[in-house]
């Protein structure tokens, strides 16, 4: 490390110096893109964001972000992610926990009041529960509905779509019926990059090959 | 003569500013001066009555809102056509929906329409208020806000322009000047 950037120097002490403070409830650390990120363990989570905050060397006293991932291949499918910011040491770090649909998180709104609405999004749009939260109710999702829709094995269409009804006078909800299926168009997006072949450049560049072998 | 004014206010709406048009108003005035009343179609006044000020519900759901407000305001100025912008559905006679229609905002959307006073007209403006448009295939948008209530007049774009919008409130002026019932 004594050749890396300075910032990423004191990154990598700091790391040190968490990992050492607080242990097993570490159970990995790493830099990635000039980011520290730790692996922490579920259940100590709140013992863990206590000491970040309050530290004299760490000082984390901000929670810029807290959300939920889905990896649907693994074991435990989702991570929590928190993201910490500390103004007066003028870094940030990156926290990541692993849980599933069963396993309840302990709540941080005791440690950072910013984390309520952040932990009720994510218990809305993946299932996350959280133990121990003061309002755990869906935040962004109609009334009433029904399953976690970031999930990734959620239907971009949903279940249900509204009408209103003129006899009964009022919104009523029914089974999706698409007059059309949804249709993939992303092999044109800019972001993936457009192709700049042709239909027919192949050949060129066939011909191009039989001309130099002779 | 009062058939003659009755026949000449008809066409005093097709007439372009100018000599003729002139020539008509002195007409009727004179007329009024006279005799102190001037007849004219009931249909036809109550036409102008409601063309003349088409008081919008401010119904601002997403982007294309931010279009509706620069047709509000200095540059393209509404107010001109009496399109005076409400905060009370009590006192519109039109709304605009402008923007993404959810399911979560649907009932609120129709309770809002219920309140309105006959007659009533509604502007679909955008693609995701006239069919979904970038979120036809979400989960928590409403294909259309035809589906909740009737549409006059959609505006199409994504979000249109001011300009658009007030091509719609003029088309909406004239589908209320053609239909021209007292009921609706």
């Amino acid at each position: 490390m004594a050749d890396a950037e300075p910032h990423i120097r004191s990154l990598a002490d700091l790391g040190e110096t968490i990992a050492g403070e607080l242990g097993d409830m570490i159970s990995s650390r790493e830099i990635i893109n000039g980011e520290l990120v730790l692996h922490a363990q579920r259940d100590s989570i709140v013992k863990i964001l206590m000491f970040l905050r309050d530290d004299v060397n760490c000082q984390f006293k901000l929670l810029m972000e807290l959300c939920g991932v889905d990896y649907p291949e693994r074991e435990e499918r989702f991570d929590v992610v928190y993201c910490l910011l500390s103004l007066t040491q003028n870094m940030r770090v990156r926290l990541k926990l692993s849980t599933d649909e069963a396993s309840p998180v302990p709540s941080v709104t005791g440690v950072y009041s910013s984390a309520g609405w952040w932990e009720r999004e994510a218990w809305d749009l993946y299932g996350i529960y959280f133990s121990d939260h003061p309002d755990l109710r869906r935040i962004l999702s109609d009334y009433g509905f029904e399953g976690h829709p970031l999930r990734k094995d959620f239907p971009l269409t949903g279940y249900v779509e509204i009408r209103y009804d003129d006899e009964q006078k009022r919104v009523v909800y029914e089974p999706v019926n698409l007059t059309q299926e949804y249709r993939n168009f992303d092999f044109l997006s800019p972001w993936e990059g457009v192709q700049q072949l042709l239909p027919g450049d192949e050949k060129a560049e066939a011909a191009e090959e039989e001309g130099g072998d002779a | 003569m009062a058939t003659e004014i009755d026949q000449s206010s008809q066409s005093l709406a097709q007439l372009p500013p100018g000599i003729e048009q002139d020539a008509l108003l002195k007409n009727v005035t004179d007329t009024l001066v006279d005799k102190g009343f001037v007849v004219a179609q009931l249909d036809s006044l109550v036409n102008w009555a409601r063309t003349g000020s088409l008081w919008p519900m401010t119904f601002g759901l997403a982007c294309c809102a931010i279009e509706m407000m620069h047709a509000y305001v200095s540059r393209y100025d509404l107010d001109r056509f009496g399109v005076v912008p409400r905060a009370s559905p009590r006192q519109s006679d039109v709304i605009i929906v402008a923007g993404t229609l959810t399911n979560k905002m649907a009932p609120a959307f129709r309770k809002v329409y219920d309140q309105m006073a006959e007659p009533r007209y509604v502007i679909s403006m955008g693609s995701c208020a006239n069919g979904g448009g970038y979120y036809h295939y979400s989960y928590s948008v409403v294909r259309g806000c035809d589906r909740v209530v009737p549409v006059d007049i959609y505006v199409p774009g994504c979000p249109p322009t001011a300009e658009a919008l007030v091509y719609g409130i003029l088309q909406l002026q004239k589908k209320i000047r053609r239909t021209g019932t007292l009921w609706r």
